[in-house]
């Protein structure tokens, strides 16, 4: 029998990431990246059988693949209207409140760099839960002040912000005044590598627990649902 | 009972400098490449271009003849990032109208329902109304749980097309347009919200067969029809085709580069269609 510590730093942020989905039943689950993909697929096959997710194109797919429904995006976009949907998104930049911006780095009016655009980042904030999965935690990403406010954070009406995910820790906003929190630090990582790599004042509990590892049982499903074992790329 | 036949020059021939271009298909994904091919080889410029943005956007600031963009995103879907649209932004030779998904959506279903506006939750709180300061809000005459004085909501302007350029697997001569993909887009909306749509295709059928649910397009909303065989490459028009991977990698290299970007415009976009189709399937 393996040992909970065989799991690796990439593992360990799969089940954190598979954690964003509990108790929310049968809504769609729109995740972005390798590892929140493969956390929403685990949370299906295994606490949260009732999600429903699509194969990147217009059909909605169960675990082995099998159409069970049809969903272009135009119905997308009113899944998200009616609340039916939750996601984990990437963030370019995230502040303390957990605005979030996938637009552009730099002045808006003529970017440094202009990345993704806005996408439906705004309307997902105001309309469902989201969460965040960001694979190199740094001062970069974790900003006093992102450059385009994107996904709204909860000082400008976001309505139900989770978790952030990152390769050293989860973070949450179950604060007094919803601004960020430590919620757990992924085994080996130590409370300053967080604070180093975070540019705002982050909240820190006095008692700070370690991330929860994969069970046995998750650690073989993960590795069956990623053979080739993609998600060590995203977390080295 | 027909619409007007055309070749995609004689569509871009009806097309103005400064008009508002809608372009159907989701990023690389079903776009009327064919037709945005023919403009390149055009005169047109002022363009202002609606579009959930692929490479029809990358080509057009490119090839300078858009002076605006109006979308929330512009991406190659297997390549996250379209690099004509992150140059012109970051060079500042395009302007931008930057939209949540949604609220573009919105925009055109209020065009197409000749509404002047339809309200919104997405953009509420977000940079999308600091960057178009003429974005307004409404507020909500019904009061409800939570909301005593009525709710505050964006009012999406429609947005109002002067032509539409969409690109179907199958049309008729009448005007019919057939999609065989998993997805309709948007595209029967941006043909409702224009004053003129210009349907491409693979192939024109003297009548379509297939499921009711594929004919997502009625001649009352189409004026013109072209078959531009292969005219959606190197976007996918499943189940015709799928995405040239391969050629929108070597699009997506040569655009890094000028050098590298006059000599792939000079193997590929100089000559006409049919040129540019014996080039790509060389």
């Amino acid at each position: 029998m393996r040992g909970a510590d065989a799991a690796t730093r990439a593992e360990v942020c799969v089940t954190a990431c598979a954690d964003a989905w509990r108790g929310d039943g049968a809504i769609l689950a729109s995740p972005t990246g390798v590892i929140p993909a493969l956390g929403a697929r685990l949370a299906r096959r295994t606490f949260a059988p009732e999600l429903l997710m699509t194969d990147g194109e217009a059909y909605l797919v169960d675990e082995d693949g099998n159409v069970e429904g049809w969903l272009p995006y135009r119905q997308v976009f009113t899944m998200v209207a009616a609340g039916r949907r939750r996601v984990m998104m990437g963030a370019a930049q995230i502040d303390r409140h957990g605005n979030q911006n996938i637009s552009c780095i730099g002045d808006w009016a003529r970017p440094k760099a202009q990345l993704l655009g806005v996408r439906g980042a705004p309307g997902n904030t105001v309309n469902h839960a989201v969460s965040y999965w960001v694979p190199r935690h740094s001062r970069r990403v974790f900003v006093e002040r992102v450059d385009m406010v994107s996904g709204v954070g909860y000082d400008r009406g976001a309505i139900d912000l989770r978790v952030v995910v990152t390769n050293l820790a989860v973070l949450d906003f179950q604060t007094a005044d919803r601004t960020m929190r430590l919620r757990s630090l992924h085994p080996g990582v130590r409370l300053a590598d967080v604070l180093r790599e975070t540019g705002f004042e982050l909240s820190v509990p006095d008692d700070v627990p370690a991330t929860r590892t994969p069970s046995a049982a998750e650690l073989d499903l993960i590795r069956a649902l990623d053979p080739d074992r993609t998600r060590e790329r995203e977390v080295p | 009972m027909t619409v007007a036949v055309l070749t995609p020059d004689e569509v871009v021939a009806e097309l103005r400098d400064g008009m508002t271009i809608g372009i159907g298909g989701w990023g690389s994904r079903r776009k009327p490449m064919a037709l945005v091919r023919a403009i390149l080889r055009s005169p047109l410029r002022e363009l202002t271009v609606v579009s959930y943005a692929g490479p029809d956007v990358g080509l057009l600031i490119a090839s300078g003849q858009a002076r605006r963009i109006v979308t929330g995103f512009a991406s190659l879907d297997s390549i996250a990032l379209e690099p004509h649209f992150r140059n012109g932004r970051q060079r500042g030779t395009v302007e931008l109208t930057e939209l949540d998904d949604g609220m573009l959506h919105w925009g055109l279903l209020a065009a197409a329902h000749r509404l002047p506006f339809l309200p919104i939750r997405a953009g509420l709180g977000s940079d999308v109304m600091r960057v178009n300061p003429r974005l307004r809000t409404v507020r909500s005459p019904y009061p409800e749980a939570g909301h005593p004085d009525g709710e505050d909501l964006v009012a999406m302007p429609a947005l109002r097309l002067d032509a539409a350029l969409v690109h179907m697997n199958r049309a008729d001569p009448a005007g019919n347009g057939q999609y065989l993909g998993p997805d309709p887009y948007f595209d029967d909306l941006f043909c409702l919200a224009a004053d003129r749509a210009y349907v491409s295709c693979e192939q024109v059928v003297p009548a379509l067969t297939g499921a009711p649910p594929t004919l997502l397009l009625n001649r009352a909303m189409v004026h013109a029809v072209t078959e531009t065989p292969n005219g959606a490459h190197f976007t996918s028009c499943v189940p015709d085709y799928g995405r040239d991977e391969e050629f929108q990698r070597r699009y997506a290299k040569a655009a890094a580069d000028p050098d590298a970007w006059s000599r792939f415009q000079a193997e590929y976009l100089a000559g006409d269609e049919a040129a540019y189709q014996q080039a790509v399937t060389r």
